[in-house]
């Protein structure tokens, strides 16, 4: 009883936007796809939904091939990062809309429709039509219609993406509560790792239109597969250097730096490190930390957080720690590398240790 | 400070000047008109819009040019509304060159048509019947419309489109019901520019036409006769010509101005 790709690909003229992928999402559960723009994330939902048909392979839902059965035959809600409203519609029309399709009863669709409305406080703007909303309103209106629906399958598409920053906080709280106790498979699509580990569930990466992993959130943050994972679940973008580990040292270009208890038993070699931001830090945080020198290349400073682009071994590498740290741009900065949580991977960037 | 009326007052009445000319006119008899100048009528008549509205070979002019412009309108945004959908929502082979060959239909000059027209609605039994008036005008309004609609249409998210299927939606169902309400005010404009260029092309109409559906314009010719020009009723013509010009402009004037801001028109 689940949502099942098999094998599906999808072309568009030459070009391959999927590569062959298989995903299994259990009922009931909130998935998230996570990748960079263009990565695939968008046309995956449209094959999901049944807007597009996959080029090979087949679609299967609670145990029903589904491949060529239009989106309109298929019980999906889908909402979009662009508020899309049927401008000519009042709100409450709008909300109303899948259920007038679905010619259910006018005392039906008015209950569902206020309780939506209710739970997305859009009751007092019923009457407007969706130009007169703010973006915000516009956005729930959207949702409160995927919510009345009782969809078998939710697809949201980075639908917090285009709010601003407050609003997207206060709805990213809200967003999985809707979906809670509802009996539906979610799909939500995002740019951000930060987004993903919120909502835990699972998480699909994607890279150049295919899932690079699958798994439950945390644990695929923690253990991603592959550099490439590694890369896309990390924002600001993971610190990578080629290293070479001789004994209980690794040299990183000039550099010497210790093993630290995740490499502990790998055989001398080449490998790649991955090292995330904020495990680069202005002072030493373990007696693994070991320090590096580079040159300071762009200095960001929040309010409660300091990120440091630095050179080092001719890759630019980033520090995010908190509180303020002044570093001079052009100046050469000490920053200490806590070895205890590099990943390691070998030369063809597949994971060779388990470092939590 | 005087400038800033002066310039548009000044711009205005030199606009006007032909058109009040040309009431003025309408309101004097023949013999007053070439009589002398005369800033308004002295002698206020009538008379020429009286012949006008009881007249049948004058009014049928009228009802002629109103019949193929309507029908024209209708059909060529008919016509277009798919075309431009299937222009704004599809990647196909060659969608470039043909939207652009489209276009160059309206650079051809009319007078090249109208002789293989002429001889073709001939045959066909259409010659002298609105609807030979309007289907050749539909040449150079189907692609007015297709290209001013592709515009607006392309201003609408596909998004919109999948939404509605996502909602249940069948294909027409949510063209009629959601999208053509959405491009209402594109309808607006393509329907008066469609309108507009009907309403004043002359050579297909006339070359079309004969007796029944000779559109007012041409009409206007018989004003000359052998016996003088009948100038006071040919102002009057011309003067009623200018209404539902007129009355078209004031429903559609709000949708133009979106057109322009849209890039389109």
């Amino acid at each position: 009883m689940s949502l099942e790709l098999k094998r599906i690909t999808k072309r568009v003229g030459a070009e391959t936007t999927i590569h062959e992928t298989s995903l299994v999402l259990e009922e009931r559960s909130f998935n998230t796809l996570l990748g960079p723009t263009l990565a695939g994330k968008t046309t995956l939902m449209q094959l999901m939904a049944g807007l597009d048909r996959p080029t090979s392979g087949e679609i299967w839902f609670r145990g029903e091939n589904v491949t060529g059965v239009p989106v309109q035959k298929r019980n999906v809600a889908m909402v979009y990062q662009q508020f899309i409203n049927y401008p000519n519609f009042t709100v409450y029309e709008n909300i109303a809309s899948p259920l007038r399709v679905a010619r259910m009863a006018a005392a039906e669709i008015d209950r569902r429709v206020m309780h939506a409305a209710e739970l997305l406080r859009l009751t007092p703007m019923l009457k407007r039509r969706p130009a007169e909303l703010s973006g915000g309103q516009q956005q729930r209106t959207a949702i409160a219609r995927a919510l009345v629906k009782d969809a078998d399958l939710v697809l949201l598409d980075e639908p917090l993406a285009n709010l601003d920053y407050k609003l997207r906080e206060e709805l990213r709280d809200e967003l999985p509560r809707f979906f809670a106790d509802r009996n539906c498979i979610v799909v939500y699509a995002t740019t951000e790792p930060g987004e993903a580990l919120l909502f835990g569930g699972n998480t699909a990466t994607l890279h150049a239109g295919g899932i690079t992993q699958f798994g439950e959130t945390a644990a695929l943050y923690r253990r991603p597969a592959d550099l490439v994972t590694a890369r896309v679940f990390s924002d600001p973008p993971i610190n990578t250097a080629q290293v070479v580990k001789r004994g209980g040292e690794i040299r990183l270009g000039d550099f010497r730096l210790p093993v630290g208890q995740a490499a502990a038993g790998l055989p001398d070699g080449s490998y790649v490190i991955g090292i995330r931001p904020h495990h680069v830090t202005p002072s030493p945080v373990t007696a693994n930390a070991a320090p590096i020198d580079g040159t300071v290349v762009i200095a960001e400073l929040s309010g409660s957080e300091s990120a440091v682009h630095f050179d080092i071994d001719g890759q630019t590498w980033v520090s995010q720690s908190p509180g303020i740290h002044p570093f001079e741009v052009g100046s050469v900065a000490r920053l200490y590398v806590d070895m205890d949580h590099a990943m390691f991977f070998d030369l063809d960037h597949r994971r060779v240790e388990g470092a939590e | 400070m005087r400038a800033r009326y002066w310039v548009p007052t000044l711009y205005i009445v030199f606009l006007l000047l032909p058109i009040y000319w040309l009431l003025n006119m309408s309101f004097k008899t023949t013999n007053e008109i070439l009589g002398g100048f005369s800033l308004w009528p002295h002698e206020f008549t009538l008379e020429n819009y009286r012949v006008i509205f009881t007249d049948a070979t004058w009014y049928n002019g009228y009802i002629a040019s109103i019949q193929y412009v309507a029908l024209n309108t209708v059909l060529s945004v008919a016509a277009a509304l798919p075309a431009a959908y299937a222009f704004s929502r599809y990647r196909f082979l060659g969608d470039k060159h043909l939207f652009f060959w489209l276009l160059t239909n309206r650079m051809a000059p009319p007078a090249v048509f109208a002789l293989p027209f002429y001889q073709l609605y001939s045959a066909v039994g259409l010659f002298d019947t609105p609807f030979a008036v309007a289907l050749a005008h539909t040449l150079f309004n189907i692609p007015l419309a297709v290209w001013i609609l592709e515009g607006f249409m392309s201003g609408v998210p596909k998004e919109l489109d999948e939404t509605a299927y996502v909602d249940g939606y069948s294909f027409w169902g949510f063209f009629i019901r959601i999208f053509i309400p959405t491009i209402a005010a594109g309808i607006g404009v393509a329907c008066f520019f469609c309108f507009m260029f009907s309403w004043v092309e002359l050579l297909l109409a006339k070359t079309l036409t004969a007796v029944d559906a000779k559109p007012i314009a041409a009409l206007m010719t018989k004003t000359a006769s052998t016996s003088g020009y009948q100038l006071g009723l040919l102002a009057a013509a011309g003067s009623l010509t200018l209404i539902p010009g007129a009355v078209v402009i004031y429903f559609v004037r709000n949708y133009i101005a979106k057109g322009f801001a849209l890039g389109r028109v």
